[in-house]
């Protein structure tokens, strides 16, 4: 049992464009023990990639609103500043994989050289120091350490990926963001990457945050679920309650639209599309699309827990 | 005696890729290696496979966009293999093709409306009340209603699953017998995705279509045809009805694919899968014996690695290509 690692309260991220106001992260709360992982499931466009960003304080630089807090072993890391966010939090305790991170790879620099260079900016290591580290990284990802002297382009996509995870292990952090880790690789080199991330869950203890569009792929890592519409989370279950009964409509029906190989299902749809960001409609965004709307449900609904931990934004749970 | 509406005969597509200099030894990427199949009218087919297993050269190439490098291809009986552009304009008309990405096959410079009457105007509609009525047709069956709400806008305006649905209304609109859809849903999230894939099975149905679904997600196989035909390395390694194949898979690629499909399961995340070691091999140079025997938990010294398998008839309609059955 390990403390509360990360908790994030009422945090709100706009960015402005020339439409208007983009409300990407919209009163966003959890928490995550250490050790723990969290999925963040959604359709394109719901703002998971930009609460992963606010976390890490990766910011578009038309940003209108950044507010709430994210306490990381109880610090703010709203409070830092940005010297102190850089040197302390940014890929040092906190790494991210953004998507598609695999053709994020320099293609002229060999492996070894990008890997060290955290390593020397952040923690002065000297460079043999670094490329000790950085061969011990790549071991425990299953990549033999001659890569460090290969260029990008004679690695498979497979292995890129594991290179890029081993990079962000380099540091020792303790919470590791993964943003659609596989989504651009083949079934069986996705397994693999799955197993990868839960060896380094279960060796190293690390706690992860897991974004995800694939509900299914999603349950390969989830000990915690929060589910994304329109910029906010509609529900925050544990991985034992979301995959076997979800409770926001919203989860319901996305569950409902996942194919299924094992079991025999009818699959369903939601009519409609999300709404945009510039303009959410009043009270639950969901309510548009969801087939218990009722009247309630034109204005905002309130947070109801279902245990100490765990949340559903919908009106139908609202306790009298 | 009826034939099939598509028959293939140990089609090949080979890729050049080198040559040496002075007219050396010449490289190709054999990306479909000898593959076999027939559909009927009204039926529909998945062929699934990891990328750069061929599925997507092999659809092109049934659908004449490659010349194949050997092998035999007759639609409705007839030869179209080696036909040349112009005798071909008929078999456009009879087919038609769905891609992954629908904005990029989509002009983005040209409307709802001209996108869906360019085929018409290739094929000589000439009656321009004939090419209008084709069009509100198309898009009411892919049900872009109500239609004067889309038919003046740009690919752009549009969100996914609407431009998915207009490259599938555009791929009707010659009422053709045949349909490859490649990869048409994965770009899409979870919840159109099933709006699409139940769209397209009401127009086979209804238009009695035959359709090649092409995917690498098995799992949305099951809810759209009856057939399924695994490909690795440019081969067919097996091929039976889908339930047979979910129950009964045999070839042990097929068993390594579903076995690493993640359904919800909160369980999931406690158990290490089996995951065959190594990757798919290149195709220039492919493994003699069969292509999967690197990989293969099963592999037989002397006899995988030797001579290629054949594809058995192991149960009625089930076909495998592997030692193991041999």
């Amino acid at each position: 049992m390990g403390g509360s690692l990360l908790n994030i309260i009422n945090l709100i991220m706009y960015y402005r464009t020339i439409k208007g106001e983009v409300k990407a992260v919209d009163n966003v709360s959890f928490s995550l023990q250490k050790g723990e992982t969290i999925a963040i499931i959604g359709e394109s466009g719901c703002g998971k990639s930009s609460l992963a960003k606010s976390i890490i304080r990766l910011l578009p630089r038309n940003i209108s609103v950044y507010k709430g807090k994210v306490l990381f072993n109880g610090v703010n890391l709203l409070d830092l500043n940005e010297e102190d966010f850089n040197r302390e939090i940014r890929w040092t305790k906190i790494t991210y994989v953004p998507q598609a991170a695999l053709n994020s790879l320099n293609p002229v620099i060999k492996i070894g050289d990008q890997m060290i260079e955290p390593l020397i900016l952040h923690q002065k290591m000297s460079k043999r120091e670094a490329l000790e580290r950085a061969a011990k990284v790549l071991r425990l990802v299953g990549v033999n350490d001659v890569f460090l002297n290969h260029y990008p382009f004679e690695l498979s996509g497979g292995m890129k990926q594991r290179v890029i995870i081993s990079m962000s292990l380099l540091t020792n952090p303790e919470l590791m963001i993964l943003d659609e880790p596989t989504s651009s690789l083949d079934v069986l080199t996705q397994a693999n990457i799955m197993n990868l991330l839960k060896r380094i869950k279960r060796e190293i203890g690390l706690s992860m945050i897991f974004i995800t569009h694939d509900v299914a792929l999603s349950s390969e890592l989830a000990d915690k679920v929060a589910v994304m519409y329109a910029g906010q989370i509609v529900e925050f279950n544990s991985a034992e309650k979301f995959y076997s009964s979800p409770k926001h409509p919203y989860s319901q029906k996305l569950m409902e639209s996942v194919p299924t190989l094992r079991k025999d299902k009818e699959l369903s749809f939601i009519p409609g599309s999300p709404p945009s960001l510039l303009s959410p409609p009043k009270g639950c965004r969901f309510s548009e699309r969801c087939p218990f709307a009722f009247k309630k449900c034109l204005e905002e609904p309130p947070i109801t827990h279902l245990d100490e931990d765990f949340y559903v934004k919908c009106w139908l749970y609202e306790r009298e | 005696m009826s034939h099939p509406l598509l028959y293939v005969e140990n089609l090949k597509k080979y890729f050049e890729v080198k040559r040496g200099i002075f007219g050396g030894r010449r490289i190709y990427v054999k990306a479909v290696d000898g593959v076999s199949l027939t559909l009927a009218r009204g039926e529909t087919i998945s062929l699934v496979g990891e990328s750069g297993c061929g599925k997507t050269t092999l659809g092109k190439t049934i659908l004449r966009l490659y010349e194949p490098t050997d092998g035999k291809i007759l639609f409705d009986g007839k030869d179209i293999t080696h036909l040349g552009l112009k005798e071909l304009k008929w078999y456009r008309r009879e087919t038609g093709l769905i891609q992954q990405d629908p904005f990029g096959a989509l002009p983005p410079f040209m409307t709802v409306k001209r996108i869906l009457e360019e085929p018409l105007l290739i094929h000589g509609f000439k009656n321009r009340e004939e090419r209008e009525e084709r069009i509100h047709k198309a898009l009411e069956q892919v049900r872009l209603t109500p239609i004067e709400d889309f038919i003046n806008k740009y690919p752009h305006m549009l969100s996914g699953g609407q431009q998915q649905r207009l490259v599938i209304a555009r791929s009707i609109i010659l009422e053709p017998k045949l349909i490859v859809a490649d990869e048409p849903v994965s770009m899409l999230d979870a919840s159109v995705r099933v709006e699409i894939l139940k769209l397209l099975q009401d127009l086979q149905k209804r238009y009695n279509l035959s359709v090649i679904y092409i995917t690498h997600d098995i799992s949305t196989t099951r809810y759209f045809s009856e057939r399924i035909y695994i490909m690795y390395a440019a081969h067919i390694v097996e091929g039976a009805d889908i339930r047979e194949i979910l129950h009964n898979p045999m070839h042990p690629y097929t068993k390594a694919l579903l076995n690493v499909i993640p359904d919800p399961d909160p369980t999931n995340r406690f158990i290490l899968k089996e995951v065959p070691a190594g990757e798919p091999p290149n195709l220039i140079n492919p493994p003699t014996g069969c292509r999967f025997n690197p990989r293969c938990p099963n592999f037989m010294r002397g006899v995988c690695d030797v001579r290629e398998p054949p594809l058995i008839e192991v149960n009625k309609g089930h076909y495998v290509k592997c030692w193991l059955y041999g």
